[in-house]
């Protein structure tokens, strides 16, 4: 059959029963602004690594937030921690210690 | 043969306590780098030995340091070591007159009064003893000083000061008892033989009238030999491990050690002499401004040395290295936090294989990086282009299209293998480019080329290019007569020692005005990347603080040399926070133009003054 270029999503629910929240607790302990993200996406815009590629911070925040963490090392290990994220959130996050903690929880994950 | 079954508490504390520094000292000796070896070789017979034995001299006997932050604290620390050292010295002395052999038991002379109880008759005697009461008086009256700034340590300068733990508290004890302790015993043995001088005998007469001292002289040297021991076993395990440690220190850091990348032997040794004075405590503008006493230098070395630090106490700090400018025993401070996170960092933490590997890159005279901070405050890089342009130079903007990361916020947070691979993938643009300048914006990247890039090229800051254009006369600034202070960025100022520079530079054509805390006591902005824990409020409280102080004597414009403090004050400041290369292109003239517009400028104040 000939492709068109459209497809039929696959289905797209959030699995709250298994999705795996160890790091998202991790991070909300360690740094509990953490959850305070309203998802505006300034920090996005500015993303130094975003510039160069497709690194999200907005959405490695969501995907965490929702448990969804299948390849989230590769993701989050894109960060150059320039900090300029911190400085233009408007609810004040401290996006540095997120992205540390984050990195934590995984290499938590990786000794156990 | 002088001997009583009381001097074994002494000797036996004594004996530990040599035996655990000659094992402590082999370890760290043999922990220290090959390069550290060769240095100590070269630096073994020269003059800098001699210096360090001055240093040895001024800082750990008489405490020059601490008698700089407050006189008392100073007189404190200096009656405590140098009277005890006296003490020694001139016992030592004094039983090498009397008995006309300088090999005595090593106890008897510490024990001299008790051993020699007929009085003395020789002048040079009486002389002996009447210094030996006058040293232990200085002594004591250091220790009264130290119990009142227990309670009230304002009086000594000091407005927090350390909470101890229970280990330093019996050991800090101890220390307190000996010398009371060597009072009662003398005084009482002078009461009845009458062996004592001004001090001692009066206190010994008087006790006489109503006590056995016979019989009780006893009790106080045994309980004297017991302080001294237990405090001599309490050294390696307590604060205390400072006094023999320190002088090591000195020694080693005179031959050109230093704590770099890796910690070594000479960082432990580093570690174990801190003191814990407390003197950080203060100088940290987390405590002074941000109400956080808990997170500071001496309990963070404490806790290293006690195994028991954690990543939120190591991270929770803002590295601007004030307190490394007030340690009195000249740790480097920030390194160690630094090399602290590195220990503690996690594997495999970044990858940064996405970064494009430009080749074409046209050759220029001068590369520019603003810094990922600048392209927030775009002013300042917009401003070097206008100030580029009017030098008409051949330069290279290398971050004007997205900007990598100089690997310095890594490297701060201990990831130094990631910071590696961004150092790496600037450093091959900057060859590639072949410039001969290198000039940055931000002081955070200006350190970070300078340390870590290994760049065979002139690294500037712009405070340090500008003044050089200046004066060759490449650009002209009017002067604008304008009232304005400058904050010292902290990387720039105490982390690279420029300070002249930027304050040359505004001199020329602003009414810079001096400030109570600048240069190397300067405030951090706290807006500090060095920080990676604390939270916003907190480094807002920090930024105020800091904004509120430079705006005290209502200046017309705050000057700095950094898109971060820039940012961090401009939040909270009334008077307009500018970067002096925003200050300087503002004020730019092209040359030959300059008289004219010079001209109209004064016209202009003219009128104004006569309104």
């Amino acid at each position: 059959m000939k492709e068109w270029g459209y497809s039929i999503l696959k289905g797209r629910q959030i699995d709250f029963e298994n999705n795996d929240f160890s790091i998202s607790r991790f991070v909300e302990l360690h740094e509990p602004s953490f959850s305070w993200c309203i998802g505006c996406g300034s920090c996005t815009a500015t993303c130094s690594a975003a510039k160069f590629t497709d690194f999200n911070p907005r959405k490695v925040n969501l995907l965490i937030q929702r448990g969804e963490i299948k390849g989230i090392e590769d993701e989050i290990a894109k960060c150059m921690l320039c900090g300029k994220c911190q400085l233009v959130c408007p609810r004040g996050i401290n996006t540095r210690n997120v992205v540390q903690n984050i990195k934590r929880a995984i290499s938590k994950s990786y000794a156990l | 043969m002088h001997f009583n079954l009381f001097v074994i508490p002494f000797m036996a504390g004594m004996i530990a306590l040599l035996i655990l520094l000659a094992f402590r000292y082999s370890q760290w000796l043999s922990n220290l780098e090959t390069g550290d070896w060769r240095k100590i070789g070269s630096n073994l017979f020269t003059l800098k030995t001699i210096y360090a034995f001055r240093e040895i001299f001024m800082e750990s006997l008489i405490h020059r340091k601490v008698f700089k932050v407050n006189p008392l604290l100073g007189y404190m620390h200096m009656s405590l070591a140098f009277g005890w050292f006296m003490l020694i010295v001139v016992g030592k002395f004094e039983a090498f007159y009397y008995t006309g052999k300088f090999a005595n038991e090593f106890y008897y002379p510490i024990f001299f009064r008790f051993f020699e109880q007929t009085p003395h008759l020789s002048t040079t005697l009486l002389n002996f003893n009447a210094s030996m009461d006058l040293i232990l008086l200085v002594v004591l009256s250091g220790i009264v000083v130290a119990i009142l700034k227990r309670f009230r340590p304002g009086m000594t300068g000091m407005k927090k000061i350390t909470r101890h733990s229970v280990g330093d508290r019996l050991a800090l004890s101890s220390l307190w008892m000996i010398f009371p302790l060597r009072l009662l015993a003398e005084s009482t043995t002078a009461g009845f033989t009458g062996n004592g001088s001004f001090l001692t005998q009066p206190i010994g007469n008087f006790l006489n009238i109503f006590l056995p001292l016979q019989s009780i002289s006893m009790v106080f040297w045994w309980m004297y030999s017991l302080a001294l021991g237990a405090f001599m076993v309490s050294i390696p395990f307590s604060r205390y491990m400072h006094i023999p440690t320190e002088l090591l220190l000195i020694l080693l850091r005179n031959w050109g050690l230093k704590t770099n990348d890796n910690f070594t032997g000479f960082s432990e040794i580093e570690v174990q002499s801190c003191s814990r004075c407390g003197i950080c405590i203060d100088t940290c503008q987390m405590n002074s401004q941000g109400k956080n006493a808990t997170t500071q230098m001496v309990y963070f070395l404490r806790d290293y040395r006690y195994d028991q630090l954690k990543p939120d106490l190591s991270d929770n700090c803002l590295l601007c290295g004030r307190c490394t400018q007030a340690c009195p025993v000249g740790i480097d401070l920030t390194q160690q936090r630094v090399l602290q996170r590195k220990k503690m960092t996690f594997p495999q933490s970044a990858q940064f294989k996405y970064l494009p590997v430009n080749q074409d890159i046209d050759k220029t005279e001068v590369v520019y990086f603003a810094g990922c901070m600048s392209h927030l405050s775009p002013n300042i890089s917009l401003s070097m282009e206008k100030i580029f342009k009017a030098d008409s130079v051949k330069y290279l903007f290398m971050d004007r299209d997205g900007s990598v990361c100089c690997g310095r916020p890594l490297k701060l947070s201990g990831q130094f293998e990631a910071a590696k691979q961004l150092v790496e993938n600037n450093r091959q643009q900057i060859i590639a480019s072949g410039a001969k300048t290198l000039v940055t914006s931000c002081p955070i990247c200006y350190k970070s080329f300078k340390e870590d890039y290994n760049l065979k090229i002139r690294v500037l800051h712009h405070s340090e290019y500008l003044p050089e254009l200046i004066s060759q006369k490449k650009i002209k600034v009017l002067p604008t007569g304008k009232q304005v202070v400058f904050h010292d960025p902290c990387e720039l100022g105490r982390g690279s020692g420029i300070y002249e520079q930027p304050r040359n530079l505004l001199k020329k054509f602003t009414d810079l005005r001096p400030l109570s805390q600048e240069k190397s006591d300067s405030l951090c902005c706290g807006g500090s990347l060095g920080n990676l824990s604390m939270d916003t409020e907190e480094r807002c409280a920090i930024q105020k603080a800091t904004a509120d102080y430079l705006n005290s004597g209502n200046p017309e414009f705050i000057a700095t040399s950094c898109p971060m403090c820039k940012k961090s004050i401009g939040q909270f400041s009334v008077a307009p926070v500018k970067d002096i290369a925003e200050l300087v292109a503002a004020n730019l003239v092209k040359i030959g133009q300059e008289n004219h517009k010079l001209l109209k400028y004064r016209k202009l104040q003219d009128a104004m003054d006569i309104q």
